[in-house]
């Protein structure tokens, strides 16, 4: 981790609260996606964190939410901006673990299933994209609120994955939540093993659910870096903080 | 009174070099001393990160060379492991932040065992051990254990936290307790105790008095000021806990006052701290009557903060034609 000057180099509507914004500058440490960044914005003392939702030796994609006054300036900077960023942040998504799950588990969990949950989705699209790279081809699970929260379907296209589209309201893709699709799944490949990322009680239900996996979460941060103690959270194994020890927690060893 | 023999002992067997480093860089700094006194501890330098906002040095040990520091304060220690309280602890304000983490350590047996020898690892200058607790027997717990450890070179004795219930906080809003908890530690300690008062009293240089009256080396102040937040669209408070420490630049002339008062009020050093941000402030709060400052939730946004106010202490006692920092220590009067 390392304080990087990163220079806006686009951003653009996703839907009227949700922004992508390109970042040009040295990511050569970004190790596993999943990982996030803390960004300085002027006028607000704390940093905001935000996943990294693809990434090459020198530019990341980030795509956020306009829920709050930081997030909203985050999307009026100009083009050729610089910011400082604190990065990269957090494990990441074990491809390994994922590698080695499947080549563990029986012959029907072939496939890995993603699955995120709203704005849980960009550090998804990160992870299907390294997967691809290894020569795993995961089955993505994307589940919103409504048609107008739907962002990154043309992205995973793009890749090569048909995302399975779920919505609240049933405005876009099927009607309801990510678990129906996930369950239709489970009685096909018993054991699969899954990497998720969105709200907490979307987490809690895949928990239930699936029999391994990787799940990642969120919590309101001071540092980001490990140093405050901000952000703990029990596990089987101990206190773990969010920030450095996660966000990507496995499925054993979260306590809820 | 000070138990300065003992002290004296003490700073002997702390094998301690003052290195001049930070003077090295250029011919120019070198006549700018930044060297101070606390208690017969010489520190290269008058900046010490502060208590709960460094953990015990790591994650900063990866982005710069951390011998630079004139001590650390780790975080706070109580006897037991304490998870702290439930999550959200943070909330933003304007120039500052609240916390209501609650003390999460692993307890004064871990942090003896494992986080101190770690820690030796990366700084080998005297730390500073910032101790907590709910009981007069708690505080004397952690003492007895610190006091055996040869890197800690001062005991801060937090009586002011205010995210936990019955204890911390409470013995440092009254006088007649502080006093208590300070004789109660110096009876099992032969280092430097140094009493970390809260900014949540009416009369801060009177509990001051009452430490030195009771025989503290040193007062440490301040701790957060208590404060709240609330969620507007969601109608609760942003913190679980409701109520958190307010720390960050905000606060800085809250606690400027306080240094000031308690230095009129006492003969003991001072280590000044709350909102410092800057070498600008570290020079403000020396002149406010602090001995050494530190620096709390600036690292939390800027982890290098510590580091760059050291590199520009020498170019701001140039501009400001002070050769030796001691001489701006209270001259304010
Ligand atoms: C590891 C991690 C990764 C994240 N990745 C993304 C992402 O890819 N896309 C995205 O849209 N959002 C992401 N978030 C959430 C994002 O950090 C918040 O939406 C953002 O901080 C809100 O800032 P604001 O100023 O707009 O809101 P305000 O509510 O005005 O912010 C006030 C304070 O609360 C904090 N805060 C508010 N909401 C959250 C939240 N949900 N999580 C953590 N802190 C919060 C802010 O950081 C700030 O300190 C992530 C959060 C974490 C912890
Ligand atoms: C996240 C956080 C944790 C803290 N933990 C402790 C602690 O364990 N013990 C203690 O004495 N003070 C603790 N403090 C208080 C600081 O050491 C310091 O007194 C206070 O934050 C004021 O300084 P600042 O404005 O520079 O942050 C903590 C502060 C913060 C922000
Ligand atoms: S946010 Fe500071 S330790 Fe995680």
């Amino acid at each position: 981790m390392k304080e990087q000057i990163l220079t806006i180099s686009s951003i653009e509507k996703l839907q009227d609260d949700i922004f992508k914004t390109v970042l040009i500058g040295d990511c050569s440490e970004i190790s596993a996606p999943g990982q996030f960044i803390n960004i300085k914005l002027n006028g607000f003392f704390l940093r905001r964190p935000v996943s990294i939702a693809d990434y090459t030796e020198n530019s990341l994609t980030i795509i956020y939410k306009t829920v709050g006054k930081g997030t909203k300036y985050m999307s009026t900077l100009p083009v050729g901006k610089s910011l400082q960023v604190l990065m990269p942040l957090g494990n990441g998504f074990s491809l390994e673990k994922i590698e080695k799950a499947l080549s563990h588990s029986l012959s029907d969990a072939a496939a890995p299933v993603l699955i995120g949950g709203g704005i849980g989705l960009p550090p998804i699209f990160s992870l299907a994209k390294g997967l691809m790279k290894r020569g795993i081809t995961p089955v993505v699970i994307a589940g919103f609120n409504s048609k107008s929260d739907v962002i990154l379907e043309n992205e995973f296209k793009a890749i090569g994955i048909s995302p399975i589209i779920t919505t609240v309201d049933g405005t876009y893709g099927k009607k309801g939540l990510v678990t129906e699709p996930f369950s239709e799944l489970l009685l096909k490949l018993h054991r699969a093993y899954v990497c998720t990322c969105g709200p907490e009680p979307m987490l809690k239900a895949i928990h239930q659910l699936a029999a391994d996996g990787q799940f990642s979460f969120e919590a309101r941060m001071a540092c980001g870096f490990g140093a405050c103690m901000g952000c703990s959270c029990k596990t089987k194994y101990g206190n773990k903080r969010i920030c450095t020890d996660g966000p990507i927690l496995e499925k054993e060893e979260i306590i809820w | 009174m000070v138990n300065l023999s003992a002290m004296e002992k003490e700073s002997q067997t702390m094998s301690f070099q003052p290195s001049y480093a930070n003077q090295n860089s250029s011919p120019d700094k070198r006549i700018f001393d930044t060297r101070v006194n606390l208690c017969g501890l010489t520190l290269d330098n008058p900046v010490i990160p502060a208590s709960g906002t460094f953990g015990y040095g790591q994650e900063f040990a990866k982005l710069y060379d951390i011998n630079i520091l004139g001590s650390i304060s780790f975080k706070g220690t109580t006897p037991n492991e304490r998870f702290g309280n439930p999550l959200p602890r943070i909330a933003e304000c304007p120039q500052g932040m609240l916390n209501s983490v609650g003390l999460q350590n692993p307890g004064v047996e871990v942090v003896t065992a494992r986080e101190l020898p770690e820690l030796a690892k990366i700084y080998s200058k005297p730390v500073i051990a910032n101790i907590s607790g709910f009981s007069i027997e708690d505080y004397v717990t952690c003492a007895k254990a610190m006091d055996k450890e040869n890197q800690v070179g001062i005991i801060e004795v937090n009586i002011s936290c205010p995210n936990v219930h019955n204890g911390g906080m409470a013995f440092g809003t009254s006088a007649r307790e502080a006093a208590e908890v300070t004789e109660a530690v110096m009876s099992v300690t032969s280092k430097p105790v140094f009493m970390k008062l809260s900014p949540n009293v009416t009369d801060v240089a009177g509990i001051a008095k009452a430490c030195e009256d009771a025989g503290a080396a040193g007062i440490s102040l301040i701790n957060t000021l208590l404060g709240m937040r609330i969620d507007i669209n969601r109608r609760k408070p942003v913190l679980a806990n409701k109520m958190g420490g307010f720390s960050g630049p905000a606060i800085f002339p809250v606690a400027l006052r306080m240094v000031y008062q308690v230095s009129q009020a006492v003969d003991i050093p001072i280590i000044g701290m709350g909102g410092v941000s800057s070498a600008d402030d570290v020079i403000e709060m020396m002149m406010a009557g602090a001995t050494a400052v530190q620096i709390g939730a600036a690292n939390l946004v800027n982890p290098y903060i510590c580091k760059e106010i050291i590199e520009e202490l020498p170019e701001k006692m140039k501009a400001l034609g002070i050769q030796n920092i001691n001489e701006i220590i209270g001259v304010i009067e």
